[in-house]
Order: structure tokens, then sequence, then C-alpha cells
């Protein structure tokens, strides 16, 4: 891969950027410390530390996009950049097969062993089955999501965002500005329905079937997964709608925007987790 | 008298200790079942492997250092790999390795194997003491260190006497006859702990809501000792275990005794109690259930709050009862583990006692009503 | 490849090598890899120290039977702030911290390839530290579950388990961002001519460091999430009244617990395979043979996982396949020791502090490794599970094995970072009373566990007094080395040591470092490495 012939590397200038995102950090973690037992006032750190945050985000990626586009990235750069966001997602993924590693323990060891003839002596009034409607403690039975109402028009949703912004890219590549701009606000805008979506539905199971987080391990797991996966649809709607904004002041080129094709990269990841999370949290 | 008395202690001690010494200090401690003798052997066998390989390779290694030194003049080789001995080094370990684990393996298989028991006991880990449940003869009690507070708590002054059994002695040892193969439930309460008594090779977690079992069969009868073995919070370290294995008439003789003393034990949920009969009844409920954790002060110490003019306490009782039932934190669900006048009796007590003057008094009926709501 | 450096200075048109960033500006905004290497080595050390001093009062405690000096809930919280902190706080940043001053270096780049990032991994440290640290003072103290912070144990505790829990959090977002950063740097980053098989030994643990840390620490990110629900907001994951099983968190945690115990061990390996070639004056013996035994070695760390667990009560089959699996560890692990001895093996050797801790790394490891393999003997391990015996293993790997190493790594490179060659003799005289204290300590452990003393206990019974005196001693001793080390060697060498660095001290190193002089000037690399300098060092190292 090395080649005599060396473009440019780029190391920056000192920066006040990470030093204030290591603030914002200790403060969203002392804040949501001491909020989750309910201390007073706990939410000041946690607010300030969350400002910081965001204004560290506007800041940094302020930075970068002016470089990116005062041209000071070379190849290389972008190079890295590239195995710099798949790494990221590779550990993404990691984050996510911990919790699919869970269900799949939930469903496979631990119901069937709690429900098994030895487990009698503890829980005798225990069945096993998934979804778990009953958890063994024998609290208020509650119902289960099935797959095909909302979830399979969500998947619908998610997937044809795929396609809108496939072809949002296929217009940056042709420089067919209009394209680019449209098939990135249809994302967005398929991402929006689906966290809209996803609350109603939320709101559904929580109110109407007495589903909570509470409800044994089929409820934690559910809305563990899912909630997981949607504050990622979240994010990753955010990248798409900063890309959106930065092809409206017209950032990129055909040869170069790295930073679209990673936030699509993102999308994409996004979207393979529904669908498995599709198949074994609602489906199977 | 006193002085006497903790000299004679102090010997005593000493002469124990030195036996210890003579016991167990370098090794595993003597098996006292066939399973045990075999994990012995195969940890000898496994260190005798290990030391030798130690002494072959280092023995080259300090070689080496010995003679290629710049020091004594040797000039560096130039040879930097060689795909045959890279082969051997991974082939020779490989068997060896192989030769470790087979004859593991058998032993393994044995340990799994919990079939064909003569009795069963249901072991139970609480924090922090051990419950005992012989399904056969239907015999239960609890097992808590006897070792006293004072003997190990000397934050300062004097240091009192320790004898050999110092934290390693029970009030309620398990007794099992010799030559039984005993097979043990065992679960948990509220955290995870763990059941090991060194001389039968026994170590087995006790998982809250979930069983596991585990086997031995002692061979001699003695007195064998063990601990908790697996972090259970402030008093991991003062849940020992004992196990008398005695001879079958002895133990039946116990069994007989045992299952007197538990239908003397035995409270009428129907009766209706007198404060101060309630109050001497909770004080007994509250020493050996709640002191660990309250203190017997009733002051709480550090994450256990006090209950001397606790809110709770001096307040409406109903809330008081469901603490107790349901639990809370740390604070254990006692709704499985005392019965309706344990708790009712403890409830009592605290509400009668140091600082605390209510005077109410809560039946055994109320904690039922409690319960079934 | 020539660079643009972003530095002030250049803005005005003063475009000199050595003018760097001055004041609070070059250490809070540093975008250097070398003051961010000295940056997390700094805080590795005190965090090394807070550790330490813990681990002194744990000691202190067991020195005698009957409780003196602790409440038994501050001893828990010792022990595991001591675990937490040890591998977390010092091992793993120190590493790191190698990393980012070394790698650039070593394979001709002029940093590391996300400066600012990199800037964010180091400090978000201080902060996790931070909060570990406050969660002593709130209701309840810090957490006491241990450092592997079992369920249902860990759902109890008080509000110290949630700061403890974001602590992990913000640790793990550190690791990863760390991690990407030296696993792009590589990739990318290399001087032409340097291909991945001509990399230094200690580049390619690095890396292959970076992708278990990669894989792994999400998964621990998960499973401490886990507990902040299952304590907060109502959710049984490791419940059994809700369906959940305890158990479950400790698949999760040792999932990533195994791989991090190699993620805290490859890089060691690394920094013994710079040092051993280098004083042996011969190359790395089997450097082939080394790469793939490390790749063995880290693919097999994800099958090894519940050897931690044998006596939870699997099934037997589990038990024999997670134990023939752990068995297998020991083969490469082997391949590695074997090949040191043979580049030691007709080599021309001196004795330098470095190579000392070099080799004494591999002797004392070894014996860690051995108690290892008696552990992953599940018949046994039954037997030794949660003693002592653990302790003397897991202390064998990590304090001789992973801290030996990086003093190594330290004497190493301190002439290239400071400029000035330390004291020989006082270099000399750190080992020796470490290596003395260290077995002192940790040797009699071996018999406390196999005589039955379980750890994480604050008293024990009388028959274990005499091997805990004299660990308790021992522990003492290895702490006032440490402390000789900071003062008598550490700090006088920054301030002039024993005289000027030549830049390359050693006579047999011949990796790109020591082409730079001493101490190392604020930016390198910024014209890469000539094609004939890479090729000639490769010669030299005879990797083709
Ligand atoms: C740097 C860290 C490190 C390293 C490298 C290792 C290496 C190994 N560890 Fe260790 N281990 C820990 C850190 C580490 N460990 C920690 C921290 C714990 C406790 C965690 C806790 O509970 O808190 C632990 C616990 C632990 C246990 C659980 C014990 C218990 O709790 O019951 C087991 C069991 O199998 C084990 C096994 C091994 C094995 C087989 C290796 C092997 O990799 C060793 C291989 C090396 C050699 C064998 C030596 C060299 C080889 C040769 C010279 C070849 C010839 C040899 C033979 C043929 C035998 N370790
Ligand atoms: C990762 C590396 C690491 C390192 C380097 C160490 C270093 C040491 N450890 Fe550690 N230890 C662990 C990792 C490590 N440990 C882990 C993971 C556990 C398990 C925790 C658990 O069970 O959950 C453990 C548990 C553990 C225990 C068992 C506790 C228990 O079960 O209750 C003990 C007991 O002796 C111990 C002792 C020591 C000692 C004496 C050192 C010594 O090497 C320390 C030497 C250093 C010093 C002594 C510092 C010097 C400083 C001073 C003298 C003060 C000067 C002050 C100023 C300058 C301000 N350790
Ligand atoms: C394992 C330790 C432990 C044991 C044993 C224990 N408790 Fe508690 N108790 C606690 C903790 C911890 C709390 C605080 C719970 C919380 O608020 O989170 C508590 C709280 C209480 C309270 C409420 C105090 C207040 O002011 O809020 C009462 C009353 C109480 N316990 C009574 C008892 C009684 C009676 C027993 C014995 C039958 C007992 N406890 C045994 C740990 C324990
Ligand atoms: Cu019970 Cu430890
Ligand atoms: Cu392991």
């Amino acid at each position: 891969m090395a080649t005599t012939q060396q473009p440019d590397y780029f190391v920056p200038a000192p920066s006040w950027w990470p030093f204030k995102g290591a603030v914002a950090l200790f403060g969203i973690g002392l804040g949501a410390a001491l909020l989750v037992n309910s201390v007073p006032f706990s939410w000041v750190p946690l607010a300030i530390g969350i400002a910081i945050l965001l204004w560290m985000l506007f800041g940094w990626f302020g930075d970068v996009i002016r470089e990116s586009e005062g041209g000071v990235y070379s190849k290389r750069v972008d190079i890295s950049f590239r195995w710099g966001m798949g790494w990221f997602i590779f550990s993404e993924v990691m984050f996510f097969a911990a919790f699919f590693g869970t269900l799949y323990y939930l469903r496979s060891i631990s119901v069937p062993e709690l429900g098994n003839m030895e487990h009698k002596i503890l829980w005798p009034d225990f069945k096993a089955m998934w979804p778990m409607s009953v958890a063994p403690n024998g609290t208020e039975p509650y119902q289960v999501m099935g797959p095909w109402g909302l979830p399979a028009w969500n998947t619908l949703i998610l997937l044809t965002s795929g396609v809108t912004l496939t072809w949002a890219h296929w217009g940056m590549m042709e420089n067919k500005r209009g394209q680019l701009k449209l098939g990135l606000l249809l994302t967005v805008l398929l991402g929006a329905l689906f966290l809209g979506l996803q609350v109603y539905e939320y709101a559904h199971a929580w109110g109407d079937l007495g589903l909570t987080m509470a409800s044994g391990v089929y409820g934690a797991s559910f809305y563990m997964m899912t909630g997981f996966h949607g504050m990622h649809v979240f994010i990753g709607a955010l990248m798409l709608a900063v890309m959106y904004f930065r092809s409206v002041k017209g950032h990129f080129t055909a040869e170069h925007h790295f930073a679209f094709e990673a936030a699509a990269w993102y999308w994409h990841f996004v979207d393979v987790v529904w669908l498995i999370l599709f198949v074994f949290v609602y489906w199977l | 008298m006193k002085k006497r008395a903790s000299w004679s202690f102090a010997a005593l001690a000493l002469g124990t200790s030195l036996s210890a010494l003579a016991d167990y200090k370098l090794n595993l401690q003597t098996p006292v079942t066939k399973l045990g003798e075999e994990v012995y052997d195969l940890h000898t066998f496994l260190l005798v492997i290990c030391s030798v390989i130690f002494v072959v390779v280092f023995g080259a290694m300090f070689y080496s250092i010995f003679k290629h030194r710049k020091a004594a003049g040797h000039k560096a080789a130039n040879f930097h790999e060689s795909t045959t001995v890279e082969i051997v080094w991974t082939i020779i370990p490989a068997l060896i390795l192989v030769a470790m684990a087979w004859p593991a393996t058998k032993v393994i298989i044995a340990q799994k194997d919990t079939r064909g028991a003569d009795m069963t006991i249901k072991v139970t880990g609480y924090q922090w003491k051990w419950g005992y449940d012989y399904l056969d003869e239907g015999i239960s009690f609890h097992s808590r260190l006897a070792t006293p507070q004072e003997q190990y708590e000397n934050y300062e002054g004097q240091k009192p006497v320790r004898n050999a059994d110092y934290m390693l002695e029970v009030d309620n040892p398990v007794v099992v006859p010799v030559g039984k193969r005993v097979r043990l439930l065992l679960t948990a309460n509220d955290v995870i702990h763990s059941w090991w008594v060194p001389a039968f090779a026994v170590k087995q977690d006790a998982i809250p809501g979930y069983i596991r079992d585990t086997w031995f069969k002692a061979e001699k009868e003695g007195v064998y000792r063990g601990q908790c073995v697996e972090l259970c919070g402030k008093d991991h370290g003062f849940m020992p275990i004992v196990v008398n294995v005695v001879s079958q008439e002895k133990y039946d003789a116990w069994v007989g005794e045992q299952k007197k003393l538990m239908a003397a034990n035995q409270d009428d949920p129907n009766k209706v109690w007198t404060l101060p009969e309630m109050v001497a009844r909770g004080q007994k409920v509250y020493d050996s259930n709640c002191a660990i954790c309250h203190q017997a002060n009733g002051k709480g110490q550090g994450a256990f709050p006090a209950l001397d003019g606790s809110k709770m306490v001096v307040g409406p009782k109903a809330d008081q009862v469901h603490l107790l039932l349901k639990g809370k934190g740390a604070m254990p669900a006692w709704e499985k583990t005392l019965s309706d006048t344990e708790i009712a009796a403890a409830i009592t007590f605290t509400r009668n006692s140091w600082g605390n003057k209510t005077g109410e008094l809560i039946q055994p009926a109320e904690i039922k009503a409690a319960r079934s709501m | 490849m020539t660079t643009t450096v972003h530095t002030p200075d250049h803005a005005h048109g003063d475009d000199h090598h050595d003018h760097h960033p001055h004041g609070l500006t070059r250490w809070l905004a540093a975008t250097n890899h070398k003051d961010i290497g000295t940056l997390y080595m700094w805080f590795a050390f005190i965090m090394f120290l807070t550790g330490g001093v813990m681990a002194l009062c744990i000691r202190a405690e067991l020195f005698s039977p009957g409780l003196q000096f602790v409440r038994p809930e501050l001893f828990n919280q010792f022990t595991t702030l001591h675990g937490l902190i040890m591998v977390f706080g010092a091992i793993m940043p120190a590493f790191t911290g190698l990393a980012n001053w070394m790698i650039p270096l070593m394979i001709g780049a002029p940093d590391m390839a996300f400066a600012r990032m990199n800037n964010w991994s180091f400090w978000l440290l201080p902060p996790a530290a931070l909060l570990l640290m406050i969660s002593f003072a709130v209701p309840g103290g810090a957490a006491a579950a241990g450092w592997t912070l079992y369920a249902p144990l860990s759902t109890q505790m008080g509000m110290g388990m949630d700061l403890t829990i974001f602590a992990i959090h913000i640790m793990g977002i550190s690791s990863i961002m760390g991690a990407i950063n030296i696993i792009t740097t590589i990739l990318n980053m290399r001087a032409p001519g340097m291909t991945m098989m001509k990399m230094p030994m200690f580049v390619w643990t690095s890396l292959i460091t970076a992708y278990l840390l990669i894989a792994v620490m999400p998964v621990l990110a998960g499973a401490v999430t886990m507990v902040l629900t299952d304590r907060h907001f109502g959710t049984s994951f490791f419940n059994a009244a809700g369906g959940g099983d305890p158990v479950l968190y400790q698949h999760i945690f040792w999932f990533f617990g195994h791989p991090e115990v190699y993620i805290m061990a490859l890089p060691a390996f690394g920094v013994v395979s710079q040092v051993i070639p280098t004083f042996a004056r011969k190359t790395l013996f089997g450097y082939h043979s080394m790469v793939y035994a490390t790749s063995s070695i880290a693919i097999l760390s994800f099958m090894v996982w519940a050897h931690h667990m044998y006596s939870v009560g699997m099934p037997v089959t589990a038990q024999l396949f997670f134990m023939y699996a752990t068995t297998l560890i020991a083969v490469p692990t082997g391949v590695k020791v074997f090949n040191w001895i043979a580049t030691m093996w007709k080599g021309s050797m001196t004795f330098e502090t470095p190579m000392l801790f070099a080799i004494g790394f591999v002797c004392l490891f070894t014996m860690g490794g051995f108690s290892g393999v008696v552990l992953s003997i599940a018949a046994v391990d039954i037997q030794l599970h949660d003693t002592y015996y653990v302790v003397a293993h897991f202390h064998y790997v990590l304090v001789a094995g992973a801290l030996f190493s990086l003093f190594a790594a330290v004497y190493y490179w301190l002439p290239k970072w400071t400029g000035f060659m330390y004291s020989e003799t006082r270099g000399k005289i750190h080992f020796w009373w470490s290596m003395i204290a260290f077995n002192v300590t940790f040797f009699p452990m071996h018999f406390l566990g196999l005589a039955g003393m379980p750890r994480r206990i604050p008293d024990y019974a009388v028959q274990f007094t005499e091997f805990n005196a004299l660990a308790s001693v021992g522990a003492f001793a290895f702490g006032i080395a440490q402390i000789y080390f900071l003062f008598a060697v550490l700090l006088p060498t920054i301030r002039g040591g024993a005289g000027p660095a030549p830049a390359k001290p050693w006579e047999g190193g011949n990796t790109l470092e020591w082409e730079v002089p001493s101490p190392a000037p604020f930016h390198t690399w910024e014209q890469p490495p000539s094609r004939e300098l890479v090729d000639k060092l490769a010669a030299q190292q005879q990797l083709h």
C-alpha cells in the first residue's frame, strides 16, 4: 500500500475541544449517577455536561468541516477516516452483540431452566415459554408484541430509507445535487417517521398491554434492545440531517464526501440491526 | 480467674495451631473423600510436570545467560529462525497438555455425576449464614459463625485470644453419616454464595433463584471445616461451614434430637400474644437475623440504617410490615425465610426497644393478612 | 509523505521544529503523540500508586487475624477499587501511553492518525478516575462487589456502584477510541517499505491488543448497563424472579474479562520482544511464529471465558470444552517463551536494567502461566477457585508480568524520552529489590490458597497467620521499591540523570525510534524515513 510518492498527512494544531468533552462527560457521569439515586439538583451537573458536550460537538465537527472544505485532508487522511469509522461501527456491533447474546441466553437457557422439574421447589407455578407473559415470581400477566402490525411497517420504512439514501448517494456521484438533497431529506423523514411509530408502539405496549421494563426478562430485553436501537436511529438521523444541511450549503464533491459516506455506513448498520431485531425480538 | 482461663486458652491455641501447621500448610488439606484424593493426586501430578518443565526451560535460559554473556566474551551467533524447532516446541507442549487433561476429564465426569444419592440436603446461602434442610428427615436449621464478635472486632485495645477454630466454628453444624453418598441442592436467598469444604473437594456456588447440585461421600468420621468462597457482601468472611461426619448410630440419634427440638420450637400461628411475650420472642429473632446489619443496639452501621428512632419504625406499621416482607436494596425480603410469628415478633421488638416506645403490638394474624394482599 | 503540521508557530510562518505550544495549552489541548503519551504514562503511574496504597491497606489489615484497621465493608471497597484502578487506571493506560509514544516513532509516522481524538481518549481517564475516587465519599461508600462487579451483589450496593458504572462507561469510550487510533495509525501510516511483516514486534502486539479492545470493551459496557437498569429501572436480567440469571452476568463479564487479561499481557510480550534482542545483540528468533502465536492467543482468548466459572455448576460438556480450550492457550504462549530463550541463546548478552526486568518477566510470567494451567484443569480449580492461589496466579502474570514489562519499557526508552541516561546502579537496585519483595509478597499466597484461605476476606483463621504476615511485609517492601524508583530513578533522570543520552544508547537497537535524536524532538518523521533506511533496518533484523 505504501508507495514512494506520498501525499500529505495532516496533524492538527492544539485543540481544546477534547478537554471540554472530558469535562462534559464528567458532568454527565456524575449527574447521571446522582440522578438515578434521586439526589436533589443532580440534574445540574447533568445539564451542564450535556450543554458542554453539544458545544463540543458543534465546535469540533465545525473545525473538521472547515478543514475538510479547506482542502487540507489528503487521500491518506481520507483512508484513515475510513478505517476509523469502520472500526467504530465494529465496536457498535459488539455492543449489540452483548444484548443479542443476552437474549439468546435468556430464551434458550435461563427461562427453560427456571421452568424445569428441579426448579419446581423454588418456582412451583412457573411455566417456561417464550415470549414469556408471566415472570417466575408471578407478576401481573402482560401481552407480548407481535411482529405483523407496526413492527412490519417499521421494517418497511427502514428498508425504504436505505433505498432513498443510496439514491442520494448516486445523486452525489453524478453531481445531481437536487437528487442528493431530496434523497437525504427523505431518508431523514423516514427515520423520523420510524421513531414516531416506535414511540407510539411503546405507549401502546406500556399503557395498553401492560408490558413494562419490569415485566420480567421479556419486557426488559424488549425495551433494552429496541430502546438502544431507537437511540442509534436517532443519532444516525441527526448525522444525516447534518449531511443534508451541508449539502444545502454546497459542501461535498463527487470525489470527496467521506462524511456523507460515514453517515450512510452508520445508517445501513442501524438498518441491519433492526432486521435482526425484527426477526429475534418480534418474530421468532 | 479470667487471666488463667485466657492463658490456658493461649496454650490450647498454640498447640492446635502447631498441629494445624503440620496438617495443612503448604499443600491441599488431607482429603477424606475418594474424589478429594483424586483431586489431590491430580494437583501433585500437575505440580510435578510444571516443575520439571520449569527446571528444563529455565535451566537452558540460565545456562545461556551464564555462557553467552558479552562479559564472558561471547560473540552473537547469526541464526534467527527454524521451522523445525518451532514445530517441535508446539507439538511437545500440546502432548503434555493432553496428558494433563486426560486424567482430569475422568475426575470431572465423576464430580458432576450426582446420581445414586443416599440422602439429600438443601443448602441455602443467606447474608450471612447458611440454612440447611434435610429433605428426607424434615429437619431445618440455620448455621452461623460462633466466634463472638468481640473476638475479631478489635479495632482498638488488647487482642483477645483466638483458638484454632477461630472464624471456623458455627453454632449448628451439619451432621452426616459416614460412608453415605450425600447430595446437596444449593440455592441462595439474596446474592451468590459458595459452599466449600476443602477436605471433601466440594465447591459449588449457591445462586439465588436457581438450584445447583453436587455431592460427596465422606469416608472418615471427623469435623470438617470450610468457608463461603463467593464474595457476598460485608460479612462474606464470616460465614463458615462445619460438617460433622459421624457414625450411622450417632447420626440417627442426632436426627431424633433435632426433630424433638423442632417440635418444641414450633409457634402456634393462631396464638394471640401479649406485648412482653412478643418483645421477648422478637429479641431472639432480632439477634439472630437483624443485628448483623442493624446492630444489637439498633444504631445501624455504614449503609445499614439505624432502627433506633427510625421514622419508619415509629411511623405507620403497614410500611414496616411491607418492607420486611418484600425487602429493598440490601435489606432482604423475609417473607420466605421467617414465619408470621417471627416477623410479627421482630417488628414488635423494634417498635418497643431502645428509644422506640410505641407500645404497639403486632399479631401474627396481621402479617398473615398482609401476605395475602 | 510530507506532513502539514498545524501549529501556532506555523501560522506565524516560523516553521522551526522544536517550537511547541507552552503552558496549559501544551498539555490540556495536546495533539502531539509524545505529549499525550507522556500524559498517559504519568497518569498510569499515579494510579498505580493510588491502587498500591489500597493494596497496602489490604495487606496491613491482613497482617494478623482479627479486624485491625478497617471495617469489612471498607475492606471490600479497597479490594474492589484496587482491582479496578490497577486494571483500568494503571496497566491499560500505561500500555496505551507506550503505544502513543512509540508506534509513530517505530513505524515512521508523523503522529497518531487522529491526533485530537487521541487527546480525548486521554482526557477521559482523569474524570473516570475522579468518579471512582468520589465514590468513597458518597453514602454507602464505594463499590464493594469485587472488580468483577458480580450481580446480584452489585445490584444491592449504594450510589458508589452507579458512579463506578459510569466511570467504566467513560473508560470504555476512552479505550475504544484509543484502540481505533492505534489500528488506523498502524494500518495506514507506516513508512514506505515497512510492510506488516517488517513491523517491530511491539507494534504487532499493540495492533492485536487494539482489536481485542474494540471487540470486548463494548461488551463490558453492555454488562454494566444491564446492572444499572436492574438497579434502577426494574429490569430483571440478573434476577431469577423475572426470568433472568445471575450467571448470565458472569458469562458476559468474562467474555470481556478473559480477553482483557490478554489486553494486559500482549503489549508486555511486545515490549519484551524489543528488549531481549537488543541486549542479546541478536535478532528476534522466530519473528513469524511470534506473530502467529500472538494472533492465536488473541483468537483463543474468546473461547475460554468460562474457566472463571467452573464452580457455578455448568453442564459437564461445557466444563470440559472450556478446560480443553484454556489449556490450549499454553501452547502459543509457550512458543513465545521458547522464542525469547532462543533469542538469548548464543547471543552476546549484557544485563542493563531493561534486560533484567525482561528476564525477570520471562521467568516469573511463566510461573504465573503454570499456576494458570493448574487452575485451568477444572477438577483442580474446584479446590482453588476464589482462594489466594488465584490471587497468587494473577499477580504473577500482572505484577511480575505486565508491570515488570512496563518497567523494562520505561528503562529502555527513558533515554529517548528525556534525552538523559538513568543511573544504571539505581536501576539495578530497583530491579533486585522489586524482584525479591515481589516474591516474598506473592509466593506464599500459593500456599495460603492451597491450604484453604478464600480471597476477598478481611479476617482469617489462625493457621494462615505466618504466610499472611510475610506477604504483608513483602508488600510494604515492594511499595517502598516503587517510591525509590520515583525519587531515585525517574525524577533524577528527567533532571539530567547520568548525563545526556546518544540517539542510540543501546548497541543492539535497530528499530526506527533509535534513528531520531534523543530526546525525540517534538515533531518526528514529518518526512518519512527513507526507503533505504527502512530496508537497512529490516535487513539488520533479518526480516524479509
Ligand atoms: C496478564 C494477565 C493474565 C494472564 C496472561 C493469564 C494467563 C492464564 N490464566 Fe489467568 N487470570 C488472570 C490474569 C491472567 N491470566 C486474572 C486477573 C485472573 C483472576 C480474575 C479474578 O477472578 O479476579 C485469572 C484467573 C484465571 C483462572 C480462574 C481461576 C479461578 O478463579 O478459579 C484460570 C483458570 O483456568 C486462569 C488460567 C490462565 C491460563 C491457563 C493462562 C495462560 O495464558 C498461561 C499460559 C502460559 C504458560 C503455560 C507459561 C509458558 C508456557 C510454556 C513454558 C510452555 C510449556 C507449558 C506447558 C506444557 C504447561 N486464570
Ligand atoms: C493489574 C495489576 C495489579 C497490580 C499491579 C497489583 C498490585 C498489588 N496487589 Fe493486587 N489485585 C489486582 C490487580 C493488581 N494488583 C486485581 C485485579 C485484584 C482482584 C480484586 C478483586 O478481588 O476484586 C487484586 C487483589 C489483590 C489482593 C487480594 C485482595 C482480596 O482478595 O481481598 C491483594 C492482597 O494481598 C493484592 C495485593 C497487591 C499488592 C501488595 C500489590 C503491589 O504490587 C502494589 C505495589 C505498589 C505500591 C505499594 C504503591 C507504592 C506507594 C506507596 C508506598 C505510597 C506512597 C504514597 C505517595 C507517594 C503519595 N491485590
Ligand atoms: C443484609 C443486611 C440486613 C439485614 C439482615 C436486615 N436489614 Fe433491615 N435494612 C437493611 C438495609 C440496607 C436497609 C435500608 C434499605 C433502603 O432504604 O434501601 C434496611 C432498612 C430497614 C428498615 C427501614 C429503616 C428506615 O429508617 O428506613 C427497617 C425497619 C428494617 N430494615 C428492619 C429490619 C429487621 C426487623 C430485620 C430482621 C428481621 C432486618 N432489618 C434485617 C439491611 C438489613
Ligand atoms: Cu456468603 Cu460469601
Ligand atoms: Cu481467564
